[in-house]
């Protein structure tokens, strides 16, 4: 019985002195990830807040007042909860609907609202005043937020004139935030991106690594030795995992101390749980490799695996909202579990005994794609 | 036990037959040519000998083993060095050493003795840190022999081994090759140079997947089907040689020739001996300066058993 491992330290000799050698492996994969993250910690808020909103108030309209004068007591003290909201900032005020209409065309504001002539009169006769609250549809997140806001003001502003005063609400809900009570995006965003992070750079360093070979004309020669192909696609591997676990630590460093995001469970457990996801990713950046035949090939194809399955791990979209289909292939994303990990021992302290499942789940997968690169491998051979 | 034997081997790609029937045997210690042109399929049969490409047919025995059923340790028994000096650019020369040393299972101490004594057979002590990608093409040809070789093969078999380099490097490995098959290793070689198959103990010649030559160089040479019985050759130099080559081509007796040089290689008739042709290219108008007669070499071996070979298997088709 031959060794199935044959080889393994000999590749992995000179594998760790390309790495070391290779200085835009190193560049990509530190300098890229701390890019992403300064991008998405600090340029981008999910929160909306101040959305450019226009106003037409025709309450108690005559048409000669200049429009800082215009509508009533009772108009200008809903537009004044409104922008204290801190959701809607008031640009413009325009005299006409078809005003109202261009500040939307033309996405300087977001929010159009509009009060009719009778407003005042309706509230004071103890009818239903109507407020017209148009919103641009094309933001769903913004679009979400000023439509949530608006319809809570009514109401708050509805309860208040019907009930007498010193009586208290017969039903009082209290929302908590928990694992994130600020509402920080950085909290949100940054546990999900280490996932994509070192999906993206564990992929592609081995997705290079037989390519390379394949053109340089090595790899005939290596294929003439005794070496085995567990043996080469293992000892290419183990330089860039524990380059991999170096980036996992760099990455987290950066997270807790750059952008304050705490870290509520184990650091040390996030790492252990992770190793089964760069091991995965590692193997299918090998698979591409068997699988390309130059290394722009293979930059595609790491692409093309990378993307969707962004898209599908629940970084972005959640899972429980996608049609059926979706939701069952994202379970062959192994980001889909990398994400549940890290989001789950940052923000919500878990730990083992929450999370094993995913770890073993990445493991499963890990070896299962690294039989496949073995077996393309081996036909290579022959 | 001969190094290596081949029994009609046969590879076949879909319908192409890549190698057809070849067969010969390569004794311990023999510095063995094969030779053809590109694309007959030397390559091809390289892969099948060293094991890492399936027969489709026939049979093949390296120091023993056969390939077919245990083509890894056939795989441990060689060095192979490859047509582009498969070396990794971006290690030194003694880090490909260790590498190539490490893969075939060799460590520590033994490991190093090793290094030292390659560094030492192939002079290339000086440029031990330097990377393998800043060598020129003679010194990374040496280095390639050496990581060929580390795990003391006892056969080796060379792709082109003196493709690209100068002629001094050329030289100096025919000498290391040389002092090498002394020691008992036995190489297989593949080469386009004439001036290298005659250096070899043992020459084959593929044309198309078909073996069509096997020997020593002399016994070559001495082919009947190079100098067939009743005809000689010479060697004619002459003034305007292109000129005297269409006179020639006119003459009775005369077989085949062909321009080398400011020279005319001609195969002529018994019945016509040095002073009739002389003569009679004269007579013709051919401004002769010397004729003399001319042993085959072995490019004249190998273009005229092409020639026919082609005739043949045209004939036959």
């Amino acid at each position: 019985m031959i060794n199935p491992f044959r080889g393994l330290g000999a590749i992995f000799y000179k594998e760790v002195i390309h790495a070391r050698r290779d200085r835009m492996a190193i560049m990509f994969s530190f300098i890229m990830p701390i890019l992403q993250m300064t991008i998405l910690g600090a340029a981008i808020d999910t929160n909306v807040r101040q959305v450019p909103t226009v106003v037409l108030d025709e309450s108690g309209a005559s048409q000669t007042a200049t429009p800082s004068d215009r509508g009533t007591f009772d108009s200008r003290a809903l537009l004044d909860r409104l922008r204290n909201s801190d959701t809607f900032r008031i640009i413009k005020y325009v005299r006409s609907d078809r005003e109202l209409n261009e500040e939307m065309i033309a996405g300087r504001a977001r929010v159009g609202i509009k009060i009719p002539v009778n407003f005042a009169r309706d509230l004071l006769d103890g009818r239903s005043a109507q407020v017209m609250v148009m919103v641009d549809g094309s933001d769903s997140s913004v679009a979400g937020q000023a439509v949530n806001v608006s319809s809570q003001i009514g109401l708050d502003e509805s309860l208040r004139r019907l009930l007498p005063a010193g009586v208290a609400v017969p039903i009082e809900v209290r929302p908590k935030l928990m694992f994130n009570p600020d509402s920080r995006s950085p909290n949100f965003f940054l546990p999900g991106l280490t996932a994509v992070l070192l999906l993206f750079v564990t992929t592609m360093l081995t997705a290079f690594s037989i390519v390379r070979e394949k053109e340089r004309g090595t790899l005939e020669q290596l294929l003439v030795t005794p070496a085995r192909p567990l043996g080469i696609l293992l000892g290419k591997i183990m330089p860039y995992f524990a380059l991999g676990v170096l980036e996992l630590s760099a990455i987290l460093i950066f997270m807790r101390y750059v952008f304050q995001v705490p870290i509520h469970g184990n650091a040390l457990l996030l790492i252990v749980l992770s190793t089964g996801y760069l091991f995965v990713n590692l193997t299918i950046g090998t698979l591409i490799s068997t699988k390309a035949n130059s290394q722009a090939e293979a930059m595609q194809l790491a692409m093309m695996t990378t993307l969707p399955s962004i898209f599908l791990s629940g970084y972005i979209f959640p899972r429980d909202t996608m049609p059926l289909v979706f939701y069952g292939m994202s379970y062959f994303v192994p980001a889909t579990y990398m994400v549940d990990i890290s989001r789950g021992v940052i923000l919500r302290g878990a730990g083992v005994a929450e999370l094993w499942i995913d770890a073993v789940a990445l493991a499963f997968l890990g070896l299962l794609v690294l039989l496949m690169a073995v077996r393309r491998f081996t036909r290579m051979i022959v | 036990m001969p190094a290596i034997r081949a029994e009609n081997l046969v590879r076949r790609f879909g319908d192409f037959t890549a190698v057809d029937g070849v067969s010969f045997t390569v004794e311990k210690g023999e510095i063995f040519g094969f030779l053809g042109p590109n694309g007959s399929g030397k390559t091809v049969t390289i892969k099948m000998l060293i094991g890492i490409l399936p027969l489709s047919g026939g049979g093949a025995w390296v120091d023993g083993i056969d390939v077919r059923t245990d083509p890894d340790s056939v795989r441990s028994r060689i060095g192979y060095m490859s047509q582009k000096f498969s070396l990794y650019d971006d290690l030194t020369v003694l880090e490909n050493l260790r590498f190539y040393g490490k893969v075939y299972g060799l460590r520590g101490r033994s490991l190093e003795r090793k290094i030292a004594a390659v560094i030492e057979q192939n002079q290339i002590g000086t440029y031990r840190n330097r990377l393998a990608g800043r060598l020129s093409g003679g010194w990374k040809q040496r280095l390639a022999l050496g990581c060929a070789m580390l795990h003391e093969p006892k056969i080796l078999y060379l792709d082109e081994p003196t493709a690209g380099i100068d002629p001094v490097a050329r030289r100096q490995l025919w000498d290391l090759l040389f002092q090498l098959s002394g020691q008992g290793i036995t190489f297989f070689v593949t080469t386009h140079y004439m001036d290298e198959a005659e250096r070899c103990s043992h020459l084959a010649y593929i044309h198309y997947g078909k073996l069509i030559a096997d020997g020593t160089p002399a016994s070559l040479r001495s082919l009947p089907d190079i100098t067939p019985a009743g005809t000689h050759r010479f060697e004619i130099t002459a003034g305007e040689v292109t000129t005297a080559l269409q006179i020639a081509h006119q003459l009775d007796g005369m077989r085949s020739a062909t321009i080398f040089g400011r020279s005319i290689h001609a195969l002529v008739d018994e019945s016509l001996n040095q002073e009739e042709l002389a003569g009679a290219l004269r007579a013709r108008g051919a401004r002769i300066e010397e004729i003399r007669p001319l042993t085959p070499s072995l490019e004249d071996v190998f273009v005229e058993l092409t020639y026919r070979h082609q005739r043949q298997s045209g004939a036959s088709a």
